[in-house]
């Protein structure tokens, strides 16, 4: 078997393993929650002993666990991602119809974080003043949780994606700058840029291609945490994405929508990784 | 900027304990009430003193968040510490795990099990239950860092000595590789601080922090969910947490350097 091949066999299964063992954590963790069993439909007076019956026959469905994982899992591989017990619509359709406004947001978002992140970095290179400035900035940025960055960029009615952007910045601009001053200290780059070599040339051929591996290692984490971000951005600014999809479903307590949406945002970290790392060794 | 910061903020602590009243009282008579001498940040929708309820607030977030950093750093000492001293397949299945554990959005494990507190558990209880996932997810990246400080101190001449005197294995760890874990632990108590109030304030945002009346910061974010009809004096909050995160997280790399 040619080593490529095995390779990617080998990064496919370790992606399909982190993705199912995320679902079976989620579903373990939900399961074993204390209020698991516990329905608000229940609290409805109007019902009578039969509905109530049937709501906990409802609950009693999923209550092993491993039982239900194993169904679950069974019909995703028949191409059946089940159906939302609180929104009463297939997951599949739920998915579909809400990952764009999501991708939209955190591609200009990352764009953003990973935009601003880098030009200071850059700036900051051989500047303390202008560094020191640039990290009590980031600081202030660190200091705050994402719900209140959100809050204040829908008061001052800013584009939404800029909370993501926002959240990465300063989380990118300490590791960029650090890995930045390490280049531009190489003996080689300080010749060039001895002999005169324009800064666009050094930058683009000596800087990046040394550190680019380094930099493309924080795509996968980028990713999650710009997911994180958007859980708040989204319900916050009403916006259809998944984010609001995963906080609805965590408030309906739908134990399938949940542990679907989980292995989702796993696949698509690990599959980010997998790609900074091929991108960055190739 | 730390020496002026931990005064003032200590200050403000102790300001908190000497300002009167309870976060869950309310004052029919004062409701939505703007800032006045006699509630200097306002009033709620219920006529709760806001000031009384950010000082309340700021105790209770800093009081829970300081634990569930205690609980992650002593479960990341012992899983990163016995897997970084016994080696072997152990320490493989420990790093494997933890590598597993953390593509995994911790964020969103934490959203869908926090969801789940019966609708009747008390306020005390579900921020405690929040705080405990928090340390349990928590543990993970600290657990790396001790278990890499644990091989290479393993290594040393001082531990090799120690063997070679014939001292037990747990000894060893205990009495020898443990007090020089010190400053590592501590600089990864005081990083766990400020992530567990951010995660915390965001939870409290989406409404899955402790439940109504008690006040945490997260919780008094909630108000907000509708910025455009909140009051400024709302945005409080924000302003403490800013203030106490920036705090600790200028004091992490100066109690590392310390250490």
């Amino acid at each position: 078997m040619p080593r490529w091949l095995a390779k990617t066999g080998r990064q496919a299964g370790s992606l399909a393993a982190t993705a199912l063992i995320g679902g079976l954590l989620t579903a373990t963790l939900v399961r074993n929650s204390p209020g698991f069993d516990a329905d608000e439909r229940e609290l409805d007076s109007r019902l009578d002993e039969s509905s109530r019956a049937m709501i906990q026959a409802e609950h009693g469905e999923n209550h092993n666990v491993l039982r239900f994982y194993v169904r679950h899992m069974r019909a995703m591989l028949h191409g059946e991602l089940g159906v939302s017990s609180s929104l009463q619509a297939p997951i599949g359709d739920l998915i579909r119809s809400r990952f764009a406004v999501t991708a939209e947001i955190m591609a200009f978002g990352l764009a953003g974080g990973w935009s601003a992140a880098f030009a200071l970095a850059l700036a900051a290179v051989g500047n303390p003043a202008w560094s020191r400035f640039i990290g009590v900035v980031s600081v202030g940025a660190l200091s705050l949780p994402s719900a209140a960055l959100a809050v204040l960029v829908f008061v001052v009615n800013g584009p939404m994606y800029t909370v993501i952007a926002l959240v990465l910045f300063p989380r990118l601009f300490d590791y960029f700058r650090n890995l930045l001053e390490d280049a531009y200290a190489q003996p080689h780059i300080v010749t060039a840029r001895a002999k005169g070599l324009r800064r666009s040339r050094i930058l683009f051929l000596h800087v990046l291609p040394g550190c680019g591996p380094q930099l493309l290692a924080l795509a996968g984490v980028s990713a999650s945490m710009a997911f994180g971000a958007a859980i708040p951005v989204e319900t916050l600014g009403d916006l259809p994405g998944l984010g609001q999809l995963a906080w609805k479903a965590a408030v309906a307590r739908d134990l399938p929508l949940l542990v679907t949406l989980t292995m989702l945002i796993t696949l698509l970290t690990q599959i980010c990784n997998a790609a900074a790392d091929w991108w960055g060794r190739e | 900027m730390r020496s002026v910061a931990a005064p003032l903020l200590l200050l403000l602590l102790m300001a908190s304990f000497r300002y009167g009243g309870s976060y869950a009282t309310q004052h029919r008579d004062s409701i939505d009430a703007p800032p006045c001498w006699r509630f200097p940040l306002g009033t709620d929708d219920l006529g709760r003193d806001r000031l009384v309820r950010l000082f309340d607030a700021t105790r209770i977030s800093l009081l829970f968040a300081g634990a569930a950093a205690m609980g992650a750093t002593l479960l990341a000492a012992f899983a990163g510490g016995v897997a970084g001293y016994a080696g072997g397949w152990f320490d493989q299945f420990v790093v494997r795990a933890i590598d597993l554990l953390l593509s995994l959005p911790s964020l969103f494990l934490l959203l869908a099990t926090r969801a789940m507190m019966p609708l009747n558990a008390s306020p005390v209880f579900s921020l405690v239950v929040t705080y405990a996932l928090m340390s349990v997810l928590g543990w993970l990246t600290p657990a790396r860092v001790i278990r890499a400080s644990v091989r290479s101190s393993r290594q040393s001449e001082y531990v090799l000595q120690a063997r070679a005197e014939g001292c037990p294995e747990g000894r060893i760890l205990l009495r020898h590789i443990l007090p020089n874990l010190r400053p590592i632990l501590l600089a990864q108590f005081w990083t766990s601080i400020p992530v567990f109030i951010l995660t915390e304030a965001s939870l409290g945002f989406l409404g899955l922090s402790a439940g109504e009346p008690f006040p945490t910061w997260g919780s008094l974010l909630h108000e907000l969910q509708n910025p455009l009809l909140a009051r400024p004096e709302a945005f409080a909050p924000i302003v403490a947490i800013a203030l106490f995160v920036s705090y600790f997280k200028t004091i992490t790399p100066w109690k590392g350097s310390q250490a």
